[in-house]
């Protein structure tokens, strides 16, 4: 099994920080990256009609800012210090897409930021963090 | 703006007394013309001393073809719906399109709407409690036919240029047709069915609706809104305006979200009313099975229950009608056929679930009370039917039948608009217009009375099946060919299953 780490990445300080953590460890332990940004989905919502039929050009669209506006530049950030690494975009429920991509991919490690969200919103949506801690099959890193 | 409407509301309220009689003078001038458009659509054939229309002739025997033709898929296929729904065959590695669960939610919002509560009373009031039993029995079969137009729908969509998706019977007639090399006629029953779903939406989509929500709320105001349909009907006009005009997506949404929970709702206390009626359940289960077969007190006939029961049914599930095509073509999917396999639930859930529960309420009440609901008929009925055993009932149950009938016409918006796009094209001017149609007819339902709406949103609603259904047995064979085929790469394990 090769040495990789998989680094979620959603544009946000906390995914910033928890490339940086990821990217410094890299470095040391020459681990490859796998770079992932999950866009939050489910198969079980409800939509109207309208959003049905535009669903598929919704699609590209997200994968496209995803990929140009944070994966991209996180890919030339690993690749101008020499890191190997793998990019993923993914639509899902994002603790469960990252255990499973963790699972695909064979990492031994999941390297995510905290959102520090504030209690209520916890409360009703749980935190991604959260969930991954309680059902990785792999150390998950959360990075503060 | 919103000064102006604010000015409007107030210079309503006071013009509100001269007014009153508005209401009248819309039902003098409809009411002819419902007669008159019905009587055209019903053709009526004399059966056994029942007056058959022949355009129910056509659907039934529609229905029972596409069963018998398909294997009797509506039973076979059933299992694997379900597995679809679930997510079993979905491929992991390609999610974020729309699901099968969606696509079945968004056409399940559609359909269950005002007719599961108002128009099963209908039936049971016209044509006894026999009706009920040819109901369950047109719903199953009419999930064949949703099946084929499902499979048709998804096969011959169009993708517009800017990656959206457009689907439906106008498309798969036109294209199906042509690949059979009868270009001239797809294009033409393409045509004439956008023009009918276009009528269709102002009908079975809108004034119905409104129409049945405004009845609802009047009775739970106790008769407080008499005369004032308009003002109300002005006011749902308003919100479907804001909808689809104003572009306030967060409404539609919202509506999509609590819908398929009201379902639910409804269902659970439907389920507790009958059994409240414990001891009516035999006797209304044993009228249902002898008014089938020997239609007491109904005019016609068994004949006559019959025909009751299969007008309401596609009615409510709208088999045959090929609006859920419109609906389900937004999926994208490598086979067809899945989608229509998906669809056969819709017919299931609609008629053989719901309306059945909301005809054992009105069974069950009756027995208990043969006049409890007074000469109440519609949504009014039903709620009688609740009211006798949960006192508060007819609050929530106005309320659910505003959000159903809400998010029908929001669906049929949508429907009547592929029609119209397919007519005069993709133009944002064109459409303002179609959306500006379909906002007045929202307040004209409410204008009008039940009888006169009735029939002419029966009729439009019948009219437009008649080329589908022709389309329907012309391209049946392809359905057929992908459905085997399907099958066998099933059974042979190619069609891979991802489980849970």
């Amino acid at each position: 099994m090769t040495n990789s780490v998989l680094v979620a990445v959603d544009g946000s300080d906390g995914g910033a920080r928890a490339l940086q953590y990821a990217t410094e460890r890299a470095k040391l332990g020459g681990a490859k990256l796998i770079v992932t940004y999950v866009i939050e989905w489910s198969p079980y919502s409800f939509n109207t009609p309208e959003e049905n039929a535009e669903r598929h050009k919704r699609r590209e669209e997200e994968i496209d800012r995803a990929t140009s506006g944070v994966v991209e530049p996180a890919a030339a950030q690993l690749a101008a210090a020499g890191i190997e690494y793998e990019t993923v975009v993914r639509h899902g429920p994002p603790a469960e897409t990252l255990i499973k991509l963790a699972e695909k991919f064979g990492v031994q490690q999941i390297v995510i930021g905290r959102r520090g969200q504030s209690g209520i919103k916890n409360l009703l949506f749980g935190s991604v963090a959260g969930n991954l801690v309680q059902t990785s099959p792999v150390p998950v890193v959360v990075v503060p | 703006m919103m000064r102006f409407f604010t000015a409007l509301t107030a210079m309503l309220f006071f013009a509100l007394p001269a007014y009153a009689g508005f209401d009248d003078t819309i039902n003098e001038i409809t009411a002819p013309i419902a007669s008159a458009v019905g009587s055209f659509v019903f053709f009526k054939i004399n059966v056994f001393g029942a007056a058959l229309p022949l355009v129910v002739l056509w659907l039934v025997i529609g229905a029972v073809f596409f069963t018998v033709y398909l294997g009797f898929v509506n039973v076979s296929g059933f299992k694997h719906a379900i597995q679809l729904v679930r997510g079993d065959y979905a491929d992991p590695d390609s999610p974020g399109e729309v699901s099968h669960f969606q696509a079945l939610a968004t056409a399940v919002s559609g359909t269950v709407g005002i007719g599961n509560i108002g128009g099963v009373a209908v039936a049971v009031t016209i044509g006894g409690a026999g009706a009920t039993f040819w109901l369950i029995v047109a719903g199953f079969l009419g999930m064949s036919t949703k099946f084929v137009e499902c499979t048709l729908g998804v096969k011959y969509r169009q993708e517009n240029p800017d990656g959206s998706v457009s689907g439906g019977p106008m498309y798969y007639m036109r294209k199906g047709f042509e690949e059979r090399g009868m270009g001239g006629f797809g294009k033409f029953m393409g045509t004439f069915y956008a023009i009918g779903i276009f009528i269709g939406a102002l009908g079975i989509g809108n004034m119905f609706q409104s129409n049945q929500a405004y009845v609802q709320l009047n009775t739970v105001a106790g008769g407080r809104l008499d005369g004032l349909g308009w003002l109300i009907g002005l006011i749902l006009a308003a919100v479907v305006f804001m909808v689809i005009i104003g572009g306030i997506k967060s409404i539609a949404r919202v509506t999509e979200k609590i819908v398929p929970f009201m379902a639910i709702f409804y269902c659970v206390f439907a389920i507790i009313v009958i059994l409240m009626n414990f001891s009516s359940i035999p006797a209304a289960i044993g009228n249902i099975f002898s008014g089938a077969f020997t239609g007491a007190g109904v005019q016609g006939g068994a004949i006559g229950a019959l025909i009751i029961g299969f007008q309401r049914a596609v009615f409510s599930n709208e088999a045959g009608i090929g609006s859920a095509s419109i609906a389900h073509a937004a999926v994208k999917t490598p086979e067809p056929v899945t989608e229509g396999y998906v669809s056969l639930l819709e017919p299931f859930i609609d008629t053989i679930v719901i309306c059945t529960i909301t005809a054992l309420v009105i069974g069950t009440s009756q027995v208990a009370d043969p006049n409890f609901a007074g000469d109440a008929t519609g949504v009014a009925m039903t709620s009688a039917a609740f009211e006798r055993q949960i006192g508060w009932f007819p609050l929530p149950l106005a309320f659910g039948a505003l959000l159903f009938a809400f998010s029908t016409m929001i669906s049929w918006s949508y429907y009547g608009l592929k029609g119209w796009t397919y007519l005069f094209g993709e133009g944002q001017m064109g459409q303002t217009i179609y959306k500006l149609i379909f906002c007045a007819f929202v307040a004209l339902g409410c204008m009008v009375q039940l009888g006169p709406i009735l029939d002419i949103s029966d009729a439009l609603v019948f009219l437009i099946c008649v080329p589908n259904i022709l389309g329907l047995y012309f391209l049946a064979p392809i359905v057929r060919r992908e459905m085997i085929s399907y099958k066998e790469r099933l059974d042979r394990g190619e069609i891979k299953k991802y489980s849970h």
